[in-house]
């Protein structure tokens, strides 16, 4: 490893990754620093499983076509307008490509996965998922001389009049701490797993937030820039949040922690009440909001119950269902009193009405009376053994960014473009996506500013 | 058991790995694994390792997920489970051992019984032309033993495959349509998951390689070469009456030539893969019954070929009694070693295909 490189890269996720190995394709030299060990490296894109891109025809994966014009309107929907549109159009136009270009990096594609037929024509999913995505492009990076570290925390950035001198590391790499590049590219992510800084927002509830993704996604450089002149973007309070089993780990429990019952049962707190409209959607445009609902109840926890009569038509689940031969049963188990729970359970049985059920579609059967309702996919539930999953709210990312332009270059707090700060991936999703989520929004996001930061971040090394 | 039940429990709640093979598709056919389903999987497996590398929660994740380490247990156990007859089943619990007896014994005792039957001089004579091994050890005998040994061989995995298949879960009619087994001729013949999902298998880190692939070809194509050899002898020694040894450039001796090269090399490829693969991957407590497997190949390889270039001095008699004696080993060991993977891996894969062909 050189002294000083074209290209220093803070982070090794998907977009980290793209940035590295578009730079090093752009004739840079490149130093990737990871902050987590070689197994955790990358971030949330451990996790992921797919990407969204706009494509003109179906594909040998995907099953129809997606014009930009769709991605663009399902983005303005999810988003209810907090976009930047002239970079949210720029992103969509570049996903085309990416699609190949992800592909000329060694990364495979595959049909979506069974249990995700919604998502057959829009997503494109990762064979291997995005591990496997990630080992690919490390491969890529490592084959064409991209130099890696990991391990390697960031503690200080060395920036005058938005301009990037260098990185100081916590520990010595080749016996140095400090970095110097000519070009950074911070692609870090967010700040989901700093308990503290959510705290900031969210008071002590923060204390019981598990958290989807590995320990290492702290926010650190996020901080430092903001810290030292970069323009901030989206809402702090902002996080995407799903209710996971509440029996996983505090971190980096990933997808298999979900759960998909919601639809066919009811919810309800500690004090056995339900709180929410369970049948408000399908589940795919409903599944993110119920990390904030349980969040918002008392101790952030929630149960998810239903019936043995439905126990097969959602996805197997690494956590079994707490049982109980009778609502009491289950009560006593779960610690909800039992009286509280058997009157829920009654009167929402009661005030289910007839109707065809089909989870498909928006039903026809509601519930009539009770507050709230739950408006499709009511049935009653009373058929012993009755089951529980205990949820939590789980944080996947958070929103709050780093500005940039069409360049990915980032901007100061004064609006001038930096001379040689370029971010990517989560760091910056706040830019695109001001709330809300679509699937595979994010590795979108990382992959087409990824590459576009390397290249322009290269481009600026060579002048 | 306990170990994969718990596994498959994680892998079907998150089906990142559907793409990579076999194993997960038809994992996803099922949501509570019994033993047969568990053996059924751990056969299916080729242990190309790209679940591991490409896996979010393998170790040292806590949630300990290692797909073809404990497939690699449960297939080793599924063999004794299986083996017919049920007396026999401890031959895999330390089966380096027990093979490495069985062909000592048995290539002692061509030795010795070569010693007793003939001369010293016919021993170590120099015999050319037809029958000249016969010379040392009567064609009929010869035929019968090895008949004899290879038809119990046929029968005990015969016996054992068919435990197997019962057990795996019953099929829509119980038995297998000509299209699922050709079907699985191809997947085994091409090997279709040894292969990462298209990249090749994982050995000493996270970099894919085809080398296990074509080493384990190799070793298959020229397994079946020399049977194929073997057989067309026979047909020479019994319809058109003409008696081994064969010029080199005849059919018998060209496809034993080649096959014993695929029977050196590959065994020889694959015990090096073997010696370099991340422990992470394997069962290592069957080291024994692989590296055992691997070396009687190899001896079966070495001993035929050094056989065929001194057939016309005084060490053919010697030679002979060691090939025969290494070929006897195999017959014999054939169902109570590594031989049966082969077996179980086919029946495994027609049943794959005929889910496929039910679920479509």
């Amino acid at each position: 490893m050189g002294s000083k490189y074209d290209v220093l890269v803070i982070g090794g996720g998907n977009a980290a990754l793209c940035a590295a190995i578009s730079a090093r394709r752009g004739g840079a030299s490149v130093l990737v620093l990871e902050g987590a060990p070689k197994f955790y490296r990358g971030g949330n894109t451990r996790h992921t499983r797919n990407m969204r891109c706009a494509h003109d025809a179906a594909t040998e994966i995907l099953t129809g076509p997606y014009t930009e014009e769709e991605f663009w309107e399902d983005l303005l929907r999810v988003t209810g307008g907090q976009t930047d549109e002239m970079l949210a159009r720029h992103m969509i136009r570049e996903s085309k490509d990416i699609l190949n270009w992800i592909v000329e990096q060694g990364v495979r594609w595959q049909p979506s996965l069974g249990g995700t037929l919604s998502l057959g024509r829009t997503n494109s999913f990762f064979l291997g998922g995005g591990r496997a995505m990630l080992n690919a492009l490390y491969l890529t990076a490592e084959r064409l001389g991209v130099d890696v570290a990991y391990d390697a925390e960031v503690t200080d950035l060395e920036i005058e009049d938005g301009m990037f001198l260098a990185a100081r590391l916590k520990r010595p790499i080749n016996g140095q701490t400090e970095i110097r590049a000519t070009s950074l590219v911070a692609a870090a992510g967010g700040f989901e797993a700093n308990i503290e800084w959510l705290k900031q927002y969210w008071g002590e509830a923060a204390d019981n937030f598990l958290i989807r993704g590995t320990p290492y996604n702290r926010g650190s450089i996020l901080k430092i820039l903001l810290d030292k002149g970069v323009q901030e973007v989206g809402d702090p309070t902002q996080c995407h949040a799903v209710a996971i089993d509440a029996r996983a780990p505090k971190f980096d429990g990933g997808i298999i922690t979900r759960h998909d019952s919601v639809v066919f049962g009811i919810v309800v707190n500690k004090h056995a009440q339900r709180f929410y409209d369970e049948g408000e959607d399908i589940w795919p445009k409903r599944y993110a909001i119920w990390g904030r609902l349980v969040a918002a109840q008392p101790d952030q926890i929630a149960y998810i119950i239903f019936d043995s009569t439905v126990v097969t038509s959602f996805m197997p689940t690494l956590f079994p269902p707490i049982a109980g031969q009778t609502v009491a049963e289950l009560a006593g188990k779960l610690e909800l009193d039992p009286a509280a729970l058997e009157k829920t359970i009654t009167e929402f049985n009661a005030a289910v009405r007839p109707g065809t059920f089909d989870h498909t579609i928006l039903d026809d059967c509601v519930t009539e009376g009770i507050t709230p309702p739950k408006t499709h996919w009511a049935r009653k539930i009373e058929t012993a053994p009755y089951l529980a999953y205990p949820v939590r709210p789980g944080i996947t990312f958070t929103y709050l960014g780093t500005r940039v332009n069409k360049e990915a270059r980032m901007l100061m707090k004064d609006g001038k473009p930096s001379a040689n700060m370029f971010a990517a991936g989560e760091i910056m999703a706040g830019n695109v996506l001001g709330k809300g989520y679509a699937a595979g929004m994010g590795m979108t996001i990382g992959s087409v500013f990824g590459r576009i930061a390397g290249r322009e971040a290269a481009k600026h090394a060579r002048n | 058991m306990d170990e994969a039940d718990r596994l498959m429990t994680v892998c079907n709640s998150c089906r990142y790995c559907e793409g990579l093979c076999a194993v997960f598709p038809a994992m996803e056919m099922r949501r509570a694994f019994s033993d047969g389903d568990l053996n059924y999987l751990a056969n299916l497996c080729h242990a190309c390792g790209a679940c591991y590398v490409d896996c979010q929660f393998s170790p040292p994740h806590e949630f300990n997920v290692n797909v073809p380490k404990t497939l690699a247990v449960a297939r080793a156990e599924s063999y004794a489970a299986y083996a017919w007859p049920q007396a026999l089943s401890g031959a895999f619990a330390r089966n380096g051992l027990v093979i490495s007896i069985v062909a000592a014994l048995s290539m002692a005792a061509f030795i010795l019984g070569f010693a007793a039957l003939n001369d010293r001089s016919v021993l170590f004579g120099v015999h050319t032309g037809p029958g000249a091994f016969y010379k040392l050890m009567p064609h009929n005998m010869m035929a019968g033993l090895f008949g004899a040994a290879f038809l119990y061989a046929v029968f005990a995995l015969f016996m054992s495959v068919r435990a197997f298949w019962r057990d795996i879960g019953p099929p829509i009619d119980g038995r297998a349509d000509g299209g699922s087994i050709f079907q699985a001729i191809r997947d085994a013949g091409e090997l279709r998951y040894l292969h990462g999902g298209g990249v090749g298998c994982y050995n000493e880190d996270d970099k894919p390689t085809d080398r296990r692939k074509r080493y384990h070809h190799l070793t298959f194509y020229g397994f079946l070469l020399c049977f194929a050899a073997t057989s067309v002898a026979t047909l020479y020694h019994y319809l058109l009456g003409r008696e081994a040894p064969y010029p080199w450039w005849d059919l018998p001796v060209v496809l034993g030539t080649l096959g014993g090269i695929g029977l050196i090399v590959g065994p020889i490829g694959l015990f090096m893969a073997k010696m370099g693969r991340d422990p992470a991957l394997l069962d290592e407590t069957r080291y024994g019954m692989d590296v055992g497997f691997i070396a009687m190949l190899f001896l079966t390889g070495v001993t035929g070929m050094l056989l065929l270039v001194l057939r016309e001095t005084g060490a053919m008699g010697p030679l002979l009694a060691l090939h025969l004696g290494a070929v006897f080993a195999l017959f014999i060991t054939m169902p109570y070693g590594k031989f049966v993977h082969g077996i179980y891996r086919f029946a495994a894969l027609v049943r794959y295909a005929q889910e496929r062909r039910t679920a479509a």
